[in-house]
């Protein structure tokens, strides 16, 4: 073990060592550990490849904001890319991989990008590769392309589970460092339902890393037992692991938990849990960010941020380095050289750039008024020079800029910060409705100054949730000025000095987009790809901002300020979508028939959510259409049954229904007799022929309406609005009884027939009881309740019986035992589609909310009577073209030409465009009743031009051929069957 | 200044310090011929093609923030022509063309990466839709090309075709789709117009437009008074409200839509795929972040922010298509306002109003269009006509009901 | 932008995604998928008009139609508008909100409004 890189103390078990790998080298850290201080323990200080340049890289930070340090991680077989080393948590067997590198991390062959890098600055792309104008296609993009991106995304299909859960509360505690905890504590002892999440699976922020002193204890010693003291209570609940990425509307945030990515093997549980958090308040305490500052080669690996430093020694007990030196603008580098040299290590030198300064620490030199203007070392930082010319030798350097609260949360509903001119950051500006900000995350640094006002905001928010609050706590706490003075960039560096690390941004793309006329925060942003990198600019963003502020000589806050969106730590669309995936990306919806239907070996289809059976294949069938011909040909000739139980199913009732229905279909239905079915089109207000179906009435007040199977939602609503939104003092009620009823078509010639075996003596449904378009409420099967209609979508002599859904699958066992004696055939949507055709009914490709009644051929339904939805509409001038589409029917020339849907039509001689277009085919099928292809379309004028031969044209499938517009009606045109 | 290879490459060996801005930052004058109220894609390529194409002189396009600081900087960059009905898809074969010469006519990489586009289908009815669809686009000139299943899973392997909810049947595709650096097309057409002199006015709010006798003759600005001859709109997601200063009112409603990109990854996506049976679609930059995007969020919201159900309906298409990219990470989303027309089409016409003009109800389609729109636009601007592309484009077509409504959804804006 | 929306009209649209708190009158706080969103509540004041078997509608009525389908303030800012509680007890509510910050101020039972209108 390389214990000489580890030092004392620290919150890791260094009684548990764990093994990992990476890039295939064997090492071994502790339970405790991130992937990056494990590699720091092993000395590993070259762990990444930048973007653009392909520059060596180390581990920058200790937490999410890293920028370099993205790794790809191995498990279960499925790789991850784009991971930061500093959140991954060490667990037995990690398997890691080092990203963007041709040839291995340490010789990476495109850092020939870097050497070039004088003619790849800002925005180069747009202004080369134009010329010749082919190669762009063929040369130029692809090798942009291939250079694209930085981890590899594994193939494979996802084979984690995600889970999704919901959480309320009345306080949402984001952070649980000093002002996380104490915020909760506070907020529990007054009664409030807390949530407290934070990103780290080790609560306590900051106080882990750093040795402050609070009611007497060491920071680590107090947060332990302010965590023992929150888990007793029980309206408290403490979430580790758990980024709180987005803050929605109306209080509502989004939480990602990542439950297993920890442990070795997840046992089946899922990998991580999107909450969606319910919250009547909510206190952001999620701490601050260290930044770096701008100076020349500031991007080798061993150069870290100053409170990174601390953090890996104080928490991780990793020596970073043998020689290290801090460069600050500000009392907190002198902080981490304090708390480096206590840990052992040696600090060689403080670099301050304000000379004024009193901080002093006995035997390290300090520079003070002094900057860093460059360093050398390829893989690993080796010196730094000053502006004064003193070279020091180091192997790892601290930067202290300053620190950013992260307020990201705060802008997720478009709140602009405010920036601060004492701290010199930003600070919150109007935050979400119900969200108070607290501690570092306010802007305030001092931890006795961090404790007082937590303590006074979570008091405001119980008193505002109406909670009896108690006496505020008094806790007593060490505290420390920042004393900063602002310093983004040295301005003596001759070398490039990166200010976006990730996506290689400089101070000198920063001066070019200004030279350029990329002014706006947001352009500079766009043309520099600042902050666009995987931290989304949570380092970067000020300082170039400043930079850019600096140029045109104006305050930070004049030139402006990026707000950020969500999510703030990037999140997996796996967890996003969770368990919506493959066959429950959206659930099912079965058929009263569905089981017997599987049993008697149907194929089914989508339909919406619902599947339907498609055909019923029977032994030696081989091709789908054998099965559909004889499903026709059975029906037409004896009887065929199918589940027509998806069509949307309304009851209707009230004094005022016949003239509800009345207005909401485009004819007449006030008249239609009791014991009577009626073929109903309905419009939209525009006009547009809506949907359509049949509507019974079963006595004075009670109508039963039937929709399209993909309309039945819609039209459901649709009704409901206009019986509460318009005619509001209509006595009408509507109940959808889509699943109450189970709903059979019987059709053919002997349905009659097979339906008197099982419909109750008492009931006669002969031809003169019962004729074409009857409807009655019967028994069957010896009493149960029952709902006949003789409706027929196929054209045969048909009846639609329904049933309670609950009898649904015993129903089709009867009519099918029943029907034995006829040779009864259940039929699917193929054959019920064929059929259709046949008989020249329109349906949905013919209903698809393009096409008017008139185009139907149905414009003399429409009521003149009354005001109906769509009449008004229905006569603006383009729809009484009398030239306009008709529904026509379609049939080849040769018997065995097939037709295609979709084709469009022309007249013979004309030249094919969008001028001389006339019309399309909706719908075509075989007939295996005349024998050849029919097929259903629109053509304009067509009604008029039966007979006329004319160019059906599939560029598509470059099929064209001519056709002859028929009549739709291509079996039975007087009907004489249906009415048998 | 040109650009080039060798000015790149010189400017590189001089530390990159000659460069010179990519366009000027005039005050405005007192009067123009014609104004252009909105420096986003629209209004920035109208004015590029009026000065251009059109020879028209004291040209300015004013901005209230940045040039190019609303939808075309927010989308999700895909362009195609593969529209069905004859209102649109001539005008939208247009744009193709443009953006196809765009590069070398105005000068400038928008890097326009034709890799093509995939529209999945699930079943039977689809097909036929979308087979009228491809007919439309082939006697349009736009070219299309029908994929069955085992097509498709060449092109694309790792789709999802043994799992699915909604198993994947074919495809229509346009091989001339593809993506476009959306910014860059902004500052393209902003630097191209400011070659030819038109005063692009950044920071300069419209505060009122002033109307005389039912004639335009001017705006009132953060910036004062400037009079002009004709005044172009094109807002976007605030046409309702500029209209609104001159007392009109739109068949628009503005909603959110939001669009998302991942970090960066090395290519996976051969081109633009969108499910048929979701709301998804999705493409890779050249920086390797997979863009994509959704339905609209479905209120009526100036928020240019979007609600968390509607990402997870977007990544659940996704993983429902595409399993394979369940880890990689949504790094960034953001939403536009949308000016949500009455039927999914725009508008490109004169107003009742002498000398206003108005180009709106792009929808989430208008970054497609952008070469398109501003042309068409320009062309009625100077010639008082509309181009042949654009004559549907009227804001009377709902009296006279000759709607484009290529979904048929009707007169529900959030619907289309 | 491309949407891949399906064209034909078995897919059923799964469009009402919402992320807001709508307080029902009845039912109290709801989450807004439960509802389904119509437009600007000007769309209760549908002309009343009376057809006439002999002429068509005149050009003032269709005019007047036409405002009522068609047009629309769309204010950025306060707006009354429909939403539907299809996933609830179906009635359809007055929802006033501010389109630019998406707070609810008040919530209202369409059938109550229109009756208080009434008297």
């Amino acid at each position: 073990m390389s214990g000489d890189f580890r030092l004392k103390g620290g919150r890791i078990d260094k009684n548990c060592e764990i093994n990992f790998t990476f890039n295939g080298q064997s090492m071994r850290g502790y339970l405790g550990d991130t992937l990056a201080s494990a590699l720091l323990a092993n000395k590993k200080h070259l762990v990444a490849r930048s973007f653009k340049y392909h520059r060596p890289r180390g581990i920058f930070s200790a937490g999410s904001e890293e920028p370099n340090a993205l790794v790809t991680l191995v498990k279960d077989n499925h790789s991850e890319p784009n991971l930061r080393a500093t959140t991954i948590e060490l667990y037995e067997g990690l398997e890691a991989k080092s990203q963007n590198h041709k040839g291995s991390l340490e010789f990476d062959l495109m850092r020939v990008n870097d050497f070039l890098s004088p003619f790849l600055s800002a925005g180069f792309y747009y202004k080369t590769f134009m010329w010749p104008k082919k190669f762009w296609e063929k040369l130029y993009e692809p090798v942009i392309r291939a250079a694209a991106g930085l981890g590899s995304l594994d193939m494979k299909s996802d084979p984690s589970v995600y889970d999704k859960g919901f959480l309320h509360c009345d306080l949402l505690i984001i952070g649980a460092g000093p002002a996380g905890l104490i915020a909760a504590s506070e907020a529990a002892n007054n009664g409030l339902k807390v949530l407290i999440c934070d990103e780290d699976f080790l609560l306590g922020g900051r106080l882990n890393s750093d040795d402050e002193k609070i009611e007497g204890l060491s920071s680590v010693d107090w947060v332990r037992k302010k965590i023992g003291e929150l888990k007793k209570l029980k309206n408290v609940r403490l979430m580790n692991r758990t980024t709180v990425y987005g803050a929605f509307d109306h209080g509502i945030f989004g939480a990602l938990e990542r439950k297993t990515d920890h442990i070795v093997n997840s046992h089946g549980k899922p990998r991580q849990v999107l909450w969606k958090v319910y919250s009547k308040r909510s206190l952001l305490c999620a701490g601050a960010s260290e930044r770096g500052i701008s100076f020349g080669n500031n991007d080798r690996p061993g150069i870290l941020l100053s409170s990174a430093l601390r953090s890996y020694a104080t928490r991780w007990a990793v020596k970073p380095g043998e020689k290290i030196a801090v460069f600050t603008n500000n009392n907190d580098g002198w902080r981490t050289a304090r708390v480096l040299r206590e840990k052992g290590c040696n600090v060689v030198a403080v670099i301050d750039s304000r000379e004024d300064t009193s901080e002093q620490l006995y035997g390290i030199n300090s520079y003070k008024g002094k900057t860093v203007v460059t360093t050398s070392g390829i893989k690993r930082i080796k010196s730094v020079t000053l502006n004064d010319g003193t070279k020091i030798t180091v192997d790892c350097l601290g930067i202290s800029g300053g620190w950013n609260p992260n307020i990201h949360l705060t802008c997720h509903q478009r709140g602009r910060p405010e920036w601060n001119h004492k701290t010199h950051c930003f600070i919150p500006g109007e935050t979400p409705i119900g969200m108070k900000v607290a501690g570092s995350a306010n802007g305030l640094f001092g931890l006795s100054e961090i404790i007082q006002e937590t303590i006074a905001k979570t008091q405001a928010i119980c008193k505002e949730l109406n909670f009896t609050t108690k006496k505020a706590t008094q806790i007593k706490a060490s505290s420390q000025n920042l004393d900063i003075e602002p310093l983004w960039h040295v301005a003596e560096s001759k070398a490039r000095a990166w200010v976006d690390m990730q996506n290689d941004v400089t101070t000198k793309d920063i001066y070019q987009s200004h030279m350029e006329g990329f002014r706006s925060v947001e352009h500079l942003k766009r043309y520099t790809t600042l902050g666009m990198a995987t931290d989304q600019g949570k380092n970067s963003n000020i300082i170039g901002l400043a930079i850019m502020a600096q140029i045109q000589k104006k305050p930070i806050e004049e030139v402006g300020t990026t707000i950020f969106r969500p999510p703030f730590t990037p999140i997996s669309i796996g967890a996003l979508a969770g368990r919506g995936r493959g066959k429950d990306f959206r659930p099912y919806r079965l058929t009263p028939s569905h089981k017997w239907a599987t049993e008697n070996g149907a194929i089914f289809v989508e339909a919406g959510n619902w599947l339907r059976a498609q055909w019923f294949p029977k032994n030696g069938e081989t091709f789908w259409r054998d099965s559909v011909n004889r499903e026709v040909k059975e029906t037409r000739t004896s009887v065929g049954i199918c589940d027509v139980t998806t069509l949307g199913k309304i009851d209707i009732k009230g004094k005022d229904a016949g003239e509800f229905l009345n207005r909401i279909y485009a004819n007449n239905f006030g008249k239609l007799p009791i014991g009577k079915t009626r073929y109903g089109l309905m419009l939209r207000e525009d006009g547009i022929a809506y949907d359509d179906g049949t509507t019974a009435r079963f006595s004075e007040n009670h109508f039963v309406m039937t929709t399209t199977t993909a309309n039945a939602v819609l039209v459901f609503r649709n009704l409901e609005f206009y019986r509460q939104c318009i005619w509001s003092d209509f006595d009408v009620h509507l109940i959808s009884t889509t699943d109450m009823w189970a709903q059979f078509a019987v059709a053919g010639p002997n349905s009659r027939k097979l339906l008197q075996k099982i419909v109750d003596k008492e009931f006669d449904i002969s031809n003169e009881k019962f004729p074409f378009m009857g409807c009655k409420e019967i028994t069957v099967c010896d009493g149960i309740i029952a709902r006949l209609f003789r409706i027929s979508f196929s054209g045969e002599l048909a009846f639609e019986l329904a049933v309670p859904t609950r009898y649904g699958d015993s129903l089709i066992r009867v009519l099918m035992e029943a029907g034995k004696e006829f040779q009864v055939t259940p039929y699917g949507t193929e054959a019920l589609g064929v059929m259709r055709i046949e008989k020249g009914h329109a349906a949905g490709n013919e209903l698809n909310g393009q096409t008017s009644a008139q185009n139907l051929g149905m414009g003399r339904m429409i009521s003149k009577k009354n005001d109906c939805v769509g009449n008004i509409m229905s006569e603006r001038e383009e729809f009484d073209d009398k030239d306009g589409l008709r529904l026509v029917g379609f049939k080849p020339m040769t018997r065995s030409q097939q037709l295609k849907a979709g084709a469009h039509f022309f007249s013979k001689g004309k030249k094919y465009n969008m001028d001389t277009d006339e019309g399309w085919m909706t719908s075509v099928a075989y007939s295996p009743i005349l024998e050849h292809y029919i097929g259903l379309g629109y053509i304009k004028n067509g009604s008029n031009r039966l007979g006329e031969k004319v160019m059906s044209v599939d560029l598509l499938n470059n099929q064209i051929f001519e056709v002859e517009i028929v009549s739709p009606h291509f079996l039975d045109p007087e009907g004489e069957r249906l009415r048998a | 200044m040109n650009y080039s290879a060798l000015k790149v490459f010189f400017q590189g060996l001089s530390g990159n310090k000659g460069w010179k801005p990519m366009w000027r930052e005039p005050e405005p004058k007192e009067e123009y011929d014609i104004l252009i109220v909105g420096g986003g894609g629209h209004g920035l390529s109208t004015a590029y093609y009026l000065a251009k194409e059109f020879q028209e002189k004291k040209i300015a396009v004013l901005e209230k923030g940045w040039i190019g600081s609303g939808n075309i900087g927010r989308n999700t960059t895909i362009i195609r022509s593969n529209y069905l009905l004859k209102g649109n898809q001539p005008f939208y074969e247009l744009s193709m063309k443009l953006w196809e010469n765009l590069e070398q006519d105005f000068n400038y990489n928008a890097m326009i990466s034709q890799r093509g586009i995939m529209n999945l289908f699930h079943n039977d009815p689809q097909r036929d839709a979308y087979t009228r669809r491809g007919n439309s686009m082939m006697i349009s000139g736009a070219g299309a090309v029908m994929l069955n299943e085992k097509e498709v899973r060449r092109v694309a392997p790792f789709l999802d075709f043994d799992n699915a909810r909604f198993p994947i049947k074919g495809a229509l595709c346009q091989t001339r789709g593809g993506t476009v650096r959306h910014d860059a097309v902004a500052w393209g057409y902003a630097r191209g117009a400011d070659r030819l002199g038109v005063d692009i006015i950044q920071n300069c709010p419209v505060l009122n437009i002033l109307v005389e006798n039912d004639k335009c003759i001017g705006v009132e600005t953060a910036k004062g008074t400037i009079k002009a001859k004709k005044i172009a709109i094109c807002v976007a997601g605030s046409s309702s409200q500029v209209m609104n200063m001159a007392g009109l009112k739109l068949p628009i409603e503005s909603h959110v839509l939001q669009a998302f990109v991942t970090e960066g990854l090395k290519p996976v996506l051969p081109g633009v795929i969108t499910f048929g049976a979701g709301h998804f679609y999705v493409s890779q930059s050249d920086k390797g972040g997979l863009v994509f995007g959704g339905d609209i969020d479905g209120y009526n919201s100036y928020a240019q922010r979007g609600n968390l159900p509607t990402v997870e309906d977007v990544c659940e298409g996704g993983m429902a298509i595409m399993p394979m990219i369940g880890r990689s990470k949504l790094l960034r989303m953001w939403g536009g306002i949308m000016d949500m027309s009455m039927d999914g089409s725009p508008f490109i016409d004169k107003t009742k109003i002498e000398g206003l003009f108005f180009n709106g109800g792009w929808c989430y389609g208008g970054f497609k269009a952008t070469p398109a729109s501003g042309f068409c636009f320009a062309h009625l601007l100077s010639k008082g006509e509309p181009h042949e592309t654009a004559l549907e484009f009227r804001l009377d077509r709902f009296q006279r009901g000759a709607v484009i409504d290529e979904k048929g959804q009707g007169a529900q804006p959030n619907l289309h | 932008m491309k949407k891949a929306k399906a064209l034909n009209q078995t897919y059923i649209r799964q469009w009402n995604k919402k992320f807001m708190i709508i307080n029902h009158p009845i039912l109290g706080p709801r989450d807004a998928n439960e509802f389904v969103y119509k437009g600007d509540a000007e769309l209760l004041n549908r002309p009343h008009w009376t057809p006439n078997a002999t002429k068509r509608a005149t050009y003032a009525e269709q005019e007047e139609f036409h405002d009522y389908l068609y047009l629309r303030n769309n204010p950025a800012g306060e707006h009354k508008e429909l939403w539907y509680h299809e996933q609830g007890d179906r009635s359809w509510l007055i929802i006033t909100r501010d389109t630019l910050t998406h707070q609810i101020s008040k919530v209202e039972l369409v059938r109550e409004f229109l009756k208080e209108k009434v008297t």
